[in-house]
């Protein structure tokens, strides 16, 4: 297999250190712009908003990598959320843990277990295919939410469990929760670049692509897709933690709620399937519109119409993803310009064409 | 103990004859279009409302009004094959379908909220609260009433899928979508039709559920995921198939609340779709899944 960045260096010439340096200047801006904010937007609920947001990106990557990447669509990964909400609630509990940041520290733990929560499950789950692998994530998914009503030794079933309250004061109390949302959004997006550029990722998208040749060529096809799903787990565990830190007590209702599944999912969508930018644009699209719909329009069922037409739209005529269709754009725009510059049209090198996997193909087939 | 088994048997046979005929249109437009229709259990819900509007407005019975509901809900299905399943594209289109319908759920949803509110709301009538007392067993006759519809509409759809010049092209679209196309089935005809039928049946299994259970815009997603387990149970667009997870399941389910507790008894329902799938990955009835196109 070619390395994924050569593959795209020889498919498009243009697309060498001039973009490399670009987009990292970009990635720079948006963290530097990302760590600012909440000292420019002191409004607490305009910073609850960007905590959210950042939770949800890195809830939504961490979906990515694992049904973008293999095609595998997941929608349980509420599992993996609740399991890290109610671990940290426990852990916090059974250790007597004063709160503070300290209590941050246990974040990576919940993450651990949360991962440790997928290996029973995606050893289940990935014993199916295609529409009965969608269906038997959903079918977990509420037996988990039923384990948390009725395992009420663990999780207080619906009476719910307390988290230490932090005592920092009201201009700074949303800035902590939104850095340790931050750090692990920046890890689960730093992860799934990580996978997508290695030959690891490489496999997992031809598992997406065709998993029976990807098999015959030697690719361990369950012990790749279960490592994923168990990376993906972590991250979104860590994800869990945070949220059930900053509530400050959790419901089962709440920590393993199915619109999540599928909220996750549409970011991803939105942004575009199987590419690394796109979660995160779909979170900080999706997710302050969402927030801000329901606040504008309370109660009544107006929210819910626009924010479903609003869908309709965006997959009738966007139907790969923001990113892949502006990336296209741009390429497009690009070429048309080289064309102009030089009258010889550049030449694709042999292997331009060596795999379905280079990123320009990055919409891929869901099985 | 053994009376109260039997009695949560015989539950949950005529409970699970409501779930088919919920489920039916689920599995027939898988069968045909390879797609999860997320809207299914809003659709029950829409169902179950008409069906309410019908009867406090026009004091129309709930199942004399099903010749108006039933049609209605024909349209309302192909509307949707025709407004936005047709246009998916085939690359993705598993996941881009259960996106739409989803999206097409949010916006039932949110349409009957500001019609109904989201005030909890029960289709009533004579047969709602009366029993018939028989054996020793105390069988409600909406219950009993609700079997009696499942079992004839399930008997109608399988005359018209085995009898039929349409039923005979839905049925060679489940088979071979590829191939019916080259023999000169109008696919997007049979899609259209199909969603229709699913939809009109779901009326049924609407205006049933809305008379057993109390219901608001929100009860879609609960239902959604149990409609699914079922056909997934029975394998994946077997009508027959459906029927029969639908009684299983429901079965183990209300048989569970007995003998170990009602708490556990909605796990359970779950838990068997798990412990069948690692058994038969393919559901019981359901047929190895081709390999993808």
């Amino acid at each position: 297999m070619a390395q994924p960045e050569s593959a795209q260096a020889a498919a498009d010439p243009l697309n060498t250190s001039m973009m490399r340096n670009s987009r990292r200047s970009i990635v720079l801006a948006a963290l530097a712009i990302a760590v600012a904010f909440p000292f420019v937007f002191t409004n607490p609920a305009v910073t609850s908003i960007a905590m959210f947001t950042l939770l949800f990106v890195g809830a939504s990557s961490a979906w990515n990598m694992f049904s973008g990447y293999t095609g595998y669509m997941a929608l349980g990964n509420a599992v993996f959320y609740g399991s890290g909400a109610y671990f940290f609630a426990n852990i916090t509990d059974h250790l007597h843990m004063k709160s503070g940041v300290g209590l941050f520290a246990m974040v990576p733990l919940a993450g651990l277990f949360a991962g440790l929560v997928a290996l029973p499950v995606g050893w289940l789950a990935l014993r199916t295919r295609r529409h009965t692998f969608v269906v038997i994530t959903i079918a977990i998914f509420f037996i988990f939410q039923l384990l948390a009503y009725n395992l009420t030794a663990i999780t207080n079933g619906s009476s719910g469990m307390q988290l230490p309250i932090p005592h920092w004061g009201p201009r700074t109390y949303n800035t902590y929760f939104y850095m340790a949302a931050l750090v692990v959004a920046v890890i689960a997006i730093v992860v799934s670049w990580g996978l997508r550029r290695s030959s690891f990722g490489l496999e997992l998208l031809a598992i997406r692509d065709d998993e029976d040749r990807a098999e015959g060529l030697g690719v361990k096809t369950t012990r790749n897709k279960l490592a994923t799903l168990v990376l993906a787990a972590i991250m979104t565990g860590m994800c869990g933690a945070v949220y059930a830190y900053y509530l400050g007590s959790i419901y089962p209702p709440f920590a393993f709620e199915a619109i999540f599944d599928i909220t996750i999912a549409l970011m991803a969508f939105l942004g575009g399937l199987g590419t690394v930018a796109g979660p995160v644009v779909g979170a900080l699209i999706i997710e302050p519109m969402q927030q801000y719909l329901t606040l504008r329009f309370t109660g009544g069922g107006l929210s819910l119409i626009l924010f479903g037409a609003l869908f309709l739209i965006v997959i009738r005529f966007l139907p790969e993803g923001i990113v892949p269709s502006l990336g296209g754009l741009l390429r497009k725009r690009l070429r048309a310009k080289a064309a102009v510059h030089s009258s010889a049209p550049p030449t694709p090198p042999s292997g331009a064409r060596v795999a379905t996997t280079g990123p320009e193909v990055s919409g891929g087939a869901m099985r | 103990m053994g009376t109260e088994i039997a009695k949560a048997v015989v539950d949950g046979v005529l409970t699970g004859g409501v779930y088919a005929l919920m489920a039916a249109g689920l599995t027939l437009i898988f069968g045909v279009m390879q797609i999860i229709n997320i809207a299914q259990g809003i659709l029950v819900i829409l169902g179950a409302y008409l069906s309410y509007v019908l009867q406090v407005h026009l004091h129309i019975d709930p199942f004399l009004g099903l010749i108006f509901t039933m049609p209605l809900m024909f349209v309302v299905g192909v509307g949707i094959e025709w407004g936005f399943i047709r246009r998916l594209k085939t690359q993705n289109r598993t996941a881009l379908s259960i996106l739409v319908t989803f999206a097409i759920a949010i916006v039932l949803e949110g349409i009957l909220t500001q019609f109904f509110s989201a005030d909890l709301k029960g289709i009533n009538a004579w047969y709602v609260e009366k029993s018939l007392h028989l054996l020793g067993f105390y069988l409600p006759y909406i219950y009993l009433f609700g079997f009696a519809l499942a079992v004839v509409l399930l008997a109608m759809l399988y005359v018209f899928l085995y009898r039929t010049r349409t039923g005979m092209s839905i049925r060679a679209s489940v088979q071979n979508r590829a191939g019916a196309e080259l023999v000169g089935i109008n696919i997007n005809r049979v899609s259209a039709t199909t969603f229709g039928i699913g939809a009109a049946v779901t009326a049924a299994g609407g205006m049933v559920f809305g008379a057993t259970n109390s219901f608001n815009p929100n009860s879609g997603y609960d239902l959604i995921s149990r409609l699914l387990v079922i056909i997934v149970l029975g394998g994946l667009g077997s009508i027959g198939g459906a029927l029969v997870a639908a009684v299983v399941s429901l079965v183990i389910e209300d048989v569970t609340a007995v003998v170990w507790s009602p708490v556990w008894a909605s796990t359970m329902f779950f838990a068997v779709l798990v412990v069948v799938l690692v058994v038969r990955p393919n559901g019981l009835f359901g047929r190895q899944e081709a390999r993808v196109q």
